[in-house]
């Protein structure tokens, strides 16, 4: 590792901790209280989501609308487990088992319909996670459509910090990679991407299977904070605006997805007081920030502390 | 066989709702190939029309069916010249996305107007039940085949023998070629729009004469399930929306008939996968060659 790599990995360190030192100063200080602490934990969740869907969508350009489906399988793993394991172990160990069986369903959904393109990709998906949703609405293992409630509180937000933190820097990582590389040469195009020796539905099916193993954590991570869910949690709706959260930030920037998380949570928060008026408010937005912003808040800017200190450099010679 | 034929004709009613609504997902798709999220509030739009124009007016059911498809098609193109013409070069995704906001921004304004509740819809036509060698079959299922059966026709006619038509199938295949020869594809855009969404309304105040209940959500399962007709019939083809969704009715009921109704969404969304994975395009649909 050279000297500038260290720098730069040590930069972004700091900035999680002081994240992290400046969330417990503001809970023990008391600024934040139940109802933003509960802000917060919806943000970190929406994040782990939409930087996951963000490389599906964003690195290697497949359409999916079904992501609130591996969330879901993410929640029921934790909540089921949970409920004959009840400690942090059993909670660490249903993720690993929700993590496991959405990859698994991700294969299963991924090898037939990632062939397809574009649109009928987003409706295949689509149906597929509705298929998850209405399979749990029929089992008895998970309650059917009362849902589960009564999971044990396992994690609170510093378990949702961490994950946020190891889930981006694992998706960074690989976006960056030579694998990430890979993803995006397809997404640029895909016959000259496999002219060059990619296989397309190798790499398409890997970055799937990555998003829905972030899609499961964050379901977990879901299922222990709001300790009740039903599968009316994780219709089209939801997937619908985790790609909301994606498109608004700027397909293909996780800097984009992060602000757009955040700007989206406290706006949700703010707009609470208005009742119905809020979604009518909350439409038009969309709809106005689409017409006059159409690539999103930051199109593929990506906020770097390498090009940062770079920067700096040349600007002291 | 008895209870055969009773649910084939119960899922064919069902069924010609969603052929309306799929027919202006697959010319609006054709034309400038975005999914119109925004098409199954339309469709409530035009059922909310029929209940207030009958409710206060006490118009008959002709009128509150007409009045409806054109109130609906003024909205269509409002929503198209307010919220897609300015992304008519952007990527599709961003259309989408607006699309979306244009579905969310209907449901929850109408809701913030007019209230959530569901409504029962006013009895414009009094049912009644003839007994056609053992199947009951009500005058209210008749009227809602024998109208959409009209509508179609009356659609095939004007997209194969009118000017408009013609021009409507030349923006489709090539929107720059269309413009060279002298259409305007802004008005045709905008024509295909109003024909489907007044088809959509004429859907909305037919579903609600048959169920009887309306409400400002009511637009969304049946959109969905629309589009999903429109994609198994071939997106983009006329004749495969209206086959896709008489086989989504047909589908639909069927699983409801040998009892396995709490299945019935997942039955469709499984003939959708299966339908693209074997025949990518659709039923009806072209197979485009890919060029390098």
């Amino acid at each position: 590792m050279t000297k500038a790599k260290v720098k730069v990995a040590a930069a972004w360190f700091a900035l999680m901790l002081a994240g992290f030192i400046l969330i417990n100063v503001l809970v023990v200080v008391g600024v934040v209280d139940t109802f933003i602490e509960n802000m917060l934990v919806t943000i970190g969740i929406n994040i782990i989501l939409a930087t996951g869907l963000n490389i599906i969508i964003g690195f290697s350009g497949q359409f999916s609308l079904g992501h609130a489906g591996f969330m879901a399988i993410g929640a029921y793993a934790t909540a089921i487990i949970t409920s004959s394991l009840p400690t942090v172990l059993g909670f660490y160990v249903s993720m690993l088992v929700g993590i496991v069986i959405s990859v698994i369903v991700a294969i299963i959904i991924g090898i037939p319909t990632l062939r397809l393109r574009g649109d009928y990709l987003a409706i295949a998906t689509m149906g597929a996670a509705e298929i998850i949703r209405v399979v749990i609405n029929n089992l008895k293992i998970t309650n059917g459509a009362a849902g589960m409630y009564n999971i044990p509180p396992l994690a609170g937000w510093p378990t949702v910090y961490v994950m946020v933190c190891l889930t981006t820097i694992m998706l960074c990582n690989f976006a960056h990679s030579r694998s990430g590389r890979a993803v995006q040469a397809i997404r640029e195009d895909e016959i000259a991407a496999e002219a060059v020796g990619i296989a397309p539905t190798k790499w398409k099916l890997a970055a799937f299977v990555l998003g829905a193993s972030t899609a499961a954590i964050a379901g977990s991570l879901h299922a222990v904070y709001i300790q009740t869910i039903t599968p009316t949690d994780f219709g089209i709706m939801n997937s619908v605006s985790l790609l909301i959260i994606v498109v608004l930030g700027g397909v293909g920037s996780m800097t984009g997805t992060f602000i757009a998380a955040i700007v989206l949570g406290v706006l949700d928060t703010v707009l609470q007081s208005f009742g119905t008026l809020r979604m009518v408010i909350y439409a038009l937005a969309l709809i106005l920030i689409m017409v006059f912003k159409p690539s999103g808040l930051l199109g593929r800017y990506e906020w770097s502390f390498a090009r940062f200190f770079t920067k700096k450099e040349a600007s002291h010679e | 066989m008895h209870t055969f034929f009773q649910q084939t004709l119960n899922g064919l009613s069902l069924g010609s709702i969603y052929a309306l609504l799929a027919l202006g997902y697959t010319m609006v798709y054709g034309i400038i190939k975005l999914i119109n999220f925004a098409h199954g509030d339309v469709y409530m739009l035009g059922a909310f029309w029929g209940y207030y124009v009958i409710n206060t007016y006490h118009v008959n059911f002709l009128v509150a069916l007409v009045s409806a498809m054109v109130v609906t098609a003024l909205a269509g193109m409002l929503i198209e010249y307010l919220a897609y013409r300015p992304l008519r070069n952007s990527p599709r995704i961003t259309a989408l996305i607006t699309a979306i906001g244009v579905s969310y921004f209907l449901e929850n304004g109408m809701s913030f107007l007019f209230g959530a509740n569901t409504r029962n819809f006013p009895q414009a036509i009094t049912q009644h039940n003839y007994d056609v060698f053992g199947i009951t079959v009500s005058n209210i299922q008749i009227l809602i085949l024998v109208t959409s059966l009209v509508l179609m026709v009356l659609l095939q006619l004007i997209i194969q023998k009118t000017k408009m038509g013609t021009a409507m199938r030349a923006v489709a295949v090539d929107p720059e070629a269309a413009a060279l020869v002298g259409i305007n594809p802004d008005h045709v855009i905008s024509f295909t729009f109003g024909l489907g969404s007044a088809l959509a309304g004429a859907g909305g105040v037919l579903i609600g004469l048959y169920y009887n209940s309306i409400d400002p959500l009511m637009g969304m399962t049946p959109g969905i399930k629309a589009f999903v007709a429109a994609v198994v019939g071939g997106i983009g083809s006329i004749p495969g929306a209206a086959i896709g969704g008489f086989l989504i009715g047909l589908l639909e009921t069927a699983t409801q008939a040998v009892g396995l109704s709490a299945y019935k969404d997942a039955a469709v969304y499984v003939v959708l996968i299966v339908i693209l994975v074997l025949l990518p395009t659709g039923l009806l649909g072209k197979n485009v060659k890919e060029k390098v």
